[in-house]
């Protein structure tokens, strides 16, 4: 074996290693396994329904499996299945959990949309509660907030040279996610608004890029847009 | 060392300029202009003398303007918002500071002195403004002052002092009053809340970080300013200095001093007044009454333009391209006019300078109107 030869091979040596190292920090920043619950066991003569904690299952007795429960049916299993897991709690999470669930039936008389110029008594009838509404803005406020950290704090970006979102984009302006998709010819593709963000973690500060389905990502995104809430959508402006 | 390709938009900028200065003169300048009426005026003065007419509106007039003394031309330089980290953590906000030396540095001829309009470090940390006052003793002609809010927060401005003096102060050249204030004095937020001097620092650089208090130049400096301002006569021209801008722009940027009314109430009496700010990293161009105000760009990033309050003279510069880190960028010159007016010329690092003449403000925008931007700020 000759030099040029050797030097070929560990050329190819060092692609094949730092491809698997790529693939394999690829795959370790990729989604969040979220948890399993093992299958209800069954006889197989009965249906057996599972609660979602994992571990309350309730036997309905004359229902084959594969067979569908009438929708009184499922009333009463779920409301059993319900009975059992609260049994089962210390006395102050059944307590906090009766209350909850009060405050959701209560609420959920009174549905009254956000988005709706305004509830009269002769709209149609809706089918989401008070809560739904207070559940997903109290989500969505969770994720812009995380956001706005992320945003303001070089270390939580992981810029290297202390230079943060919003050192450039002060409430994000300028970022405008409204204009994408768009052709970028520095980035010589059809670039999203995370391609940009990447690009600014990269270049002005100086860190590593971030998968785009990191929860820093989704978070960047999520204040961005919350930021420009109501502006018209216009893919492809410059 | 300077890059060939800088030196050679340093030329074009400097035959720019030159230009400039000439079609100013032939088209309507206003020192110049008035320099001719009063020449005229005295001819006919001496006419009137002889010929026992005297052509009574002409010396009314010619009264009110003998009565506004003239100043020679000249010219200072700027150089604003460098934001320095310690070199070891930042190294190119680092290299853009001392790319604005050696642009006011090439200058030929060399400005009568240079502005330094605040924000030199960061975080205020003792290794920033050090490195900052290392830098700056580059600079050629001698230099000026000012103090910004990332200079202040971290020890209330003790090193700073230290090592630059006083953070509010007036001196006479040529002709006009020039005045430093330190305006970006925050009531104390930080006491109650029992925050540590380096979470007060961070709290007040985090420009969109409603937690810190609005700007001030707060009432023991207006006092000094109305004290030094007693014995100035109404006609003499003043050049005031300020990191934020001196009117009432963007509160949630902290674009903004907060007495705003009461120093401008005591600069009204003089009739020819100009505010150069720091701050807000753009071209930006207002008008209150007898009051011009430009502000400086930044040598380490550019701010987008407030989402309201842009005062309507403000020619808005093109939005800074994220794919070039310089972009927005840059330094610039002052030039005072002989009526103690001045002119502005913003020079762009990656872009062709941007002039703002006293003619474009004093004529409320309808004349002498800067280049049009192309690409606005979202």
């Amino acid at each position: 074996m000759n030099r040029l030869q050797l030097i070929k091979l560990s050329v190819i040596a060092i692609c094949l290693l730092s491809s698997v190292i790529f693939y394999q920090s690829v795959k370790a920043q990729g989604p969040v396994q979220l948890p399993t619950h093992p299958p209800a066991k069954s006889d197989g003569k009965s249906l057996v329904v599972q609660l979602c904690d994992g571990e309350t299952n309730l036997e309905v007795k004359g229902v084959k499996p594969g067979e569908r429960l009438s929708s009184d049916q499922a009333q009463v299993v779920s409301n059993q299945l319900m009975a059992q897991w609260l049994a089962k709690q210390p006395k102050e999470v059944a307590e906090a959990w009766m209350k909850e669930n009060l405050t959701a039936k209560e609420s959920s008389k009174v549905s009254q949309p956000t988005n709706a110029v305004s509830a009269s008594t002769q709209d149609q009838p809706i089918d989401f509660s008070v809560r739904d509404y207070q559940m997903w803005k109290k989500e969505l406020d969770q994720e812009v907030t995380y956001g706005d950290q992320i945003f303001h704090d070089d270390k939580l970006l992981g810029s290297t040279n202390g230079v943060s979102c919003a050192m450039c984009h002060p409430h994000a302006a300028n970022t405008h996610p409204e204009t994408y998709p768009k052709f970028q010819i520095q980035l010589r593709k059809v670039a999203l608004l995370r391609d940009m963000i990447n690009w600014c973690i990269e270049n002005p500060s100086r860190g590593a890029k971030l998968h785009p389905d990191d929860p820093k990502m989704r978070a960047l995104e999520a204040y961005i847009m919350a930021q420009r809430k109501g502006t018209v959508m216009e893919p492809g402006k410059h | 060392m300077i890059p060939l390709k800088w030196e050679k938009r340093l030329q074009e900028y400097l035959k720019n300029r030159e230009t400039w200065m000439k079609e100013l003169y032939q088209t309507g300048n206003v020192w110049e202009g008035r320099r001719k009426f009063l020449k005229m005026a005295s001819m006919a003065a001496g006419f009137a003398a002889t010929q026992s007419f005297v052509p009574h509106s002409f010396q009314l007039v010619d009264v009110v303007n003998a009565a506004t003394p003239e100043t020679k031309p000249f010219t200072f330089a700027y150089i604003s918002d460098s934001h320095l980290y310690e070199k070891t953590l930042n190294e190119r906000f680092v290299r853009q500071l001392e790319r604005a030396v050696v642009d006011i540095n090439a200058l030929d001829p060399q400005p009568d002195f240079v502005l330094y309009g605040g924000d030199l470090a960061q975080l205020a940390q003792p290794g920033e403004l050090k490195l900052g006052a290392q830098i700056l003793k580059q600079v050629k002609a001698p230099i000026r002052m000012m103090v910004g809010e990332h200079d202040w927060f971290l020890d209330l401005g003790d090193l700073w002092k230290e090592l630059f003096g006083k953070p509010y102060y007036s001196f006479d050249h040529k002709g006009v009053h020039f005045i430093t204030l330190m305006s970006v004095n925050e009531k104390d937020f930080w006491t109650a809340k029992g925050l540590s001097p380096m979470q007060r620092m961070q709290i007040v650089s985090g420009l969109d970080d409603g937690r810190q208090s609005p700007f001030e130049v707060g009432e023991e400096e207006r006092e000094w300013l109305a004290r030094d301002l007693a014995n100035i006569p109404k006609t003499t021209p003043i050049v005031v200095f300020s990191h934020s801008p001196l009117y009432k722009l963007y509160k949630a940027w902290n674009f903004w001093t907060d007495d705003a009314e009461q120093v401008q109430a005591l600069l009204k009496p003089f009739q020819t007044v100009t505010v150069i700010h720091g701050h807000t990293h753009q071209v930006l161009s207002n008008r209150i009454d007898n009051i011009h105000f430009h502000g400086m760009l930044s040598t380490a990033w550019p701010w987008p333009y407030a989402p309201q309050g842009l005062p309507k003279l403000t020619m808005q510069m093109n939005r800074p391209d994220p794919f070039n880190q310089t972009e927005g960028l840059g330094d610039g010159i002052i030039d005072v006019l002989g009526n103690g007016r001045v002119n502005k010329r913003y020079d762009l690092w990656n872009r062709n300078p941007l002039f703002v003449s006293a003619q474009y403000l004093d004529s409320d925008g309808a004349s002498d109107v800067p280049a049009k931007t192309t690409l606005s700020s979202y």
